[in-house]
């Protein structure tokens, strides 16, 4: 039962994770996205369709990256090369992404495909109650193991991610230091986008093999409150999607079960969990934990006098 | 031997404002160039073309006899030129390690942190610095924060050292070991140009002066041909330094009593930790310390924006610490140049409605729910003539208006409501001469009809002229009083780096 659970937590946690890391890519560099939501149906769009079109699972995540990547250079375009409102840019993202996926998706509707498989990691796989749940997954469930490690990697032990944070906190030094503010901004809203594709893309080839409208369902919203919950660490982005994964999984257990309560109610718990996330993190954010990107949300304009 | 550096009709403009109109100089290798000039007369922009932030509109720079042209910061950094900027280009989070590691070329993107942490340890022990490489920066003091921007020129290996009012947020002390450790850069063969608008240092340290009004390069001279009443004239073309006149109307009764005021930062550190200050009737009391050493919480907690998490205010005899009576009794003025128009005023709006902006008691400018604008407009004009504000035609915004414009009208706005306690901090910091001196005046003037003054500022020259009182402040406590007429620069320096007096003595 308890191994079902964490099986089943870990399975409704990675395309959250995905996009989590995407967003903690893109705030590292201090430009806030609100635009992981659209940007995931996007990726879970071209996922499905690239690998419905080719045959190919490889071909479908690697077009929801470079859809996502194109998708998010829009965003990089309006807030990093022309300085505009992040905020209004990540929204009319979502809205965007939204609708196109709508609209080209509509081809796809009923459409099937065969998704990712299960592959058992030998040896580890055997470990008691954790070892089916983490190591018995598909290859993309991995691969979110892996970026995690990898971009606390890059951000903590070399020097292209110091520049990033360091354009993040305050892009006026990294400037002052040779380095490009907006290369660093324009790569980290880019990639950045691109994982949270990858996200979208497990929901329509991993979860569910199908296209379906709308059927990110809220989770970039989650990504975008989790990043904070998360004070921009990836490891700790990890703990929080898979939090997050294991509410989604109980409410479904608790369904199947056929409780009393209304499924209506089970269905809210993942959103009213992240609502408490927000308020635990804000608060520890104000009691001075601050991890914030000191340049977050804020243009950079080296010619600017303030 | 060619010159470093060749400066030639430098022209840089912004939006409606004119910084730089045609500046050249030259700076010789091993020499320390001093660039002196009022606030506004185009040092820091100029330094900022340098260093490759602002592209100018005309002019060239001829760099050890090559014409170069900057398009980024990177270019000024391969040729060797390296800036200590007044406001630090640190990143508060991160480490020293990390800040120092950013500023290094040639550090491959896989690096392996123990030798280049052995690397910065090793100048840092050179120059016999305190600084751990791991603590983040915002722990540090503002004085350890420079020396970390200059180990990054240091490292980096510039031929052409820039440092912007390094001595601003220095105690004597400090600054002493500064020249000390820019004297032995000089004789490296380095170059160093020095911007600073305190005589006395740029007499000590200087080898030429280059000095820049409005704008302009007005000449440079070389050590031996110039002193400081010459500086001064040349670089606020008039003969006379102004003399201040102090009140010397002070009564002996507190009108405030500070008893062990505590007050936390965001941060969860003390600000102002165990301060006592008492202020008497008619009296400016000065406030001397480096910056960061507690003076704005201190002004915060006064004027309400802060509230203490222990200690008492005292106003005769009745305790108004975190009392709505305190609005009423203190005036208060929140200034700092980077965040004048953030705090002072609200800058879209006319002077007219910003003068009436502490008015929310009492309905002079209202007629039932609705504002009184001829009261309103009549106000202002009144003020404006009162207190010679240059605020263009009515209506102006006064995001619009010079800094010592804007500065008077917050004064004009604090000082409408008689307050018994005025709280200035650094009022003159951004000013050109004359609107100083007006400052000056309206505070003197304001002791004449009973009101007290607690001066923050950060230059002791102006809190000696203007003080009846100095209190000194290190890492939020007082330290002791000095009496402006009986002591040193040097006593009030050990002060300010928390030497007690009675071991001064």
């Amino acid at each position: 039962m308890f191994e079902i659970l964490l099986d089943a937590t870990v399975k409704a946690g990675t395309p959250i994770l995905f996009a989590t890391l995407g967003a903690i890519i893109n705030e590292r560099a201090g430009i806030i996205n609100l635009g992981i939501e659209g940007l995931m149906l996007v990726g879970a769009l071209a996922g499905f369709a690239g690998t419905y079109l080719s045959g190919s699972l490889l071909v479908g995540v690697v077009l929801a990256f470079c859809a996502t990547f194109i998708a998010g250079s829009i965003h990089a375009l309006i807030t990093v090369q022309l300085r505009g409102n992040q905020i209004v840019s990540g929204l009319a993202l979502t809205m965007f992404g939204v609708g196109i996926t709508a609209l080209f998706g509509k081809g796809m509707v009923g459409k099937t495909i065969v998704g990712f498989e299960r592959v058992a990691i030998p040896g580890l796989s055997k470990i008691p109650i954790i070892g089916k749940a983490f190591f018995n997954q598909d290859l993309l469930v991995y691969f979110s193991f892996l970026l995690v490690f990898l971009i606390w990697f890059f951000f903590y032990r070399t020097r292209w991610g110091l520049a990033m944070r360091s354009v993040g906190q305050n892009p006026a030094a990294a400037d002052t230091c040779g380095f490009s503010v907006s290369k660093y901004r324009f790569l980290a809203v880019t990639v950045g986008s691109g994982f949270v594709g990858i996200g979208g893309a497990y929901l329509s080839l991993a979860s569910t093999p199908m296209w379906i409208e709308n059927m990110t369902a809220g989770r970039g919203w989650i990504a975008v409150a989790l990043v904070i919950f998360a004070s921009w660490s990836s490891p700790r982005a990890m703990f929080g999607a898979y939090l997050f994964g294991g509410i989604t999984a109980m409410q479904l257990r608790f369904q199947a079960m056929g409780t009393n309560v209304s499924a209506h109610v089970l269905q809210m718990l993942p959103y009213i969990f992240t609502i408490i996330v927000l308020v635990i993190s804000t608060v520890r954010l104000q009691k001075g934990g601050n991890q914030q990107p000191e340049g977050l949300g804020l243009p950079y304009d080296r010619e600017d006098r303030k | 031997m060619t010159d470093i550096l060749q400066i030639n009709n430098i022209r840089k403009t912004f939006p409606g404002v004119v910084a730089l109109d045609d500046v050249s100089f030259t700076v010789g290798r091993g020499e320390i160039h001093t660039l002196l000039g009022e606030n506004g007369a185009g040092k820091s922009t100029l330094m900022n073309v340098l260093t490759g932030l602002y592209h100018p509109d005309c002019g060239n720079i001829t760099i050890a006899g090559e014409a170069v042209h900057f398009t980024s910061p990177r270019d000024s950094i391969r040729c060797g030129i390296g800036m200590v900027h007044q406001h630090f280009m640190l990143v508060p989070a991160h480490s020293v390690f990390e800040n120092i590691l950013l500023a290094l070329e040639k550090v491959p993107n896989f690096f392996n942190r123990k030798v280049y942490k052995e690397k910065i340890n090793q100048i840092i022990a050179e120059f016999d610095l305190d600084l751990d490489l791991d603590t983040p920066v915002w722990k540090l003091s503002i004085g350890a924060q420079q020396w970390i921007e200059l180990i990054k020129l240091l490292l980096r290996d510039c031929q052409l050292l820039i440092l912007d009012e390094p001595t601003a947020v220095l105690t004597p002390q400090e600054t002493e070991r500064l020249f000390s450790v820019l004297n032995r850069l000089k004789g490296q063969g380095k170059s160093i140009i020095f911007i600073s608008h305190k005589m006395r240092e740029v007499m000590e340290i200087s080898d030429s002066v280059t000095i820049l009004k409005k704008g302009r390069s007005v000449t440079t001279l070389e050590r031996g041909n110039f002193d400081e009443a010459k500086l001064a004239a040349l670089m606020i073309g008039n003969d006379k330094i102004p003399e201040w006149e102090k009140s010397g109307q002070v009564e002996d009764v507190d009108v405030l009593d500070i008893q062990s005021l505590s007050v936390q930062n965001d941060r969860g550190l003390a600000d102002l930790d165990d301060f006592n200050l008492q202020l008497k009737k008619g009296e400016i009391l000065g406030i001397a310390g480096v910056a960061g050493n507690g003076q704005k919480a201190l002004a915060e907690v006064l004027t309400g924006l802060k509230k203490a998490t222990h200690g008492k205010i005292m106003a005769g005899g009745e305790d108004i610490t975190n009392s709505d009576a305190k609005d009423s009794y203190i005036a208060g003025i929140s200034h700092v140049p980077e965040d004048r128009k953030a705090i002072g005023i609200a800058p879209d709006m006319s002077v007219a409605d910003n003068l009436i902006m502490k008015n929310f008691k009492g309905n002079a400018f209202t007629n039932w729910i609705f504002q009184n604008k001829a009261a309103i407009h009549q106000n202002g004009a009144a003020k404006v003539k009162q207190f010679d504000i240059k605020a263009g035609p009515a209506g102006t915004p006064v995001r619009y208006l010079s800094g010592g414009n804007i500065q008077k009208v917050i004064i004009a706005r604090e000082l409408s409501e008689q307050p018994n306690v005025l709280v200035a901090l650094y009022p003159t910091r951004g000013l050109d001469i004359g609107s100083a001196e007006y400052v000056h005046q309206v505070i003197v003037d304001g002791t004449k009809r009973g009101m007290s003054t607690i001066l923050i500022a950060e230059d002791l020259d102006e809190l000696l002229k203007l003080s009846d009182r100095i209190a000194v402040m290190f890492r939020g406590k007082l330290i002791g009083y000095v009496d402006p007429t009986n002591t040193t620069r040097e006593t009030i320096g050990l002060m300010m780096s928390g030497v007690t007096p009675e071991v001064v003595a």
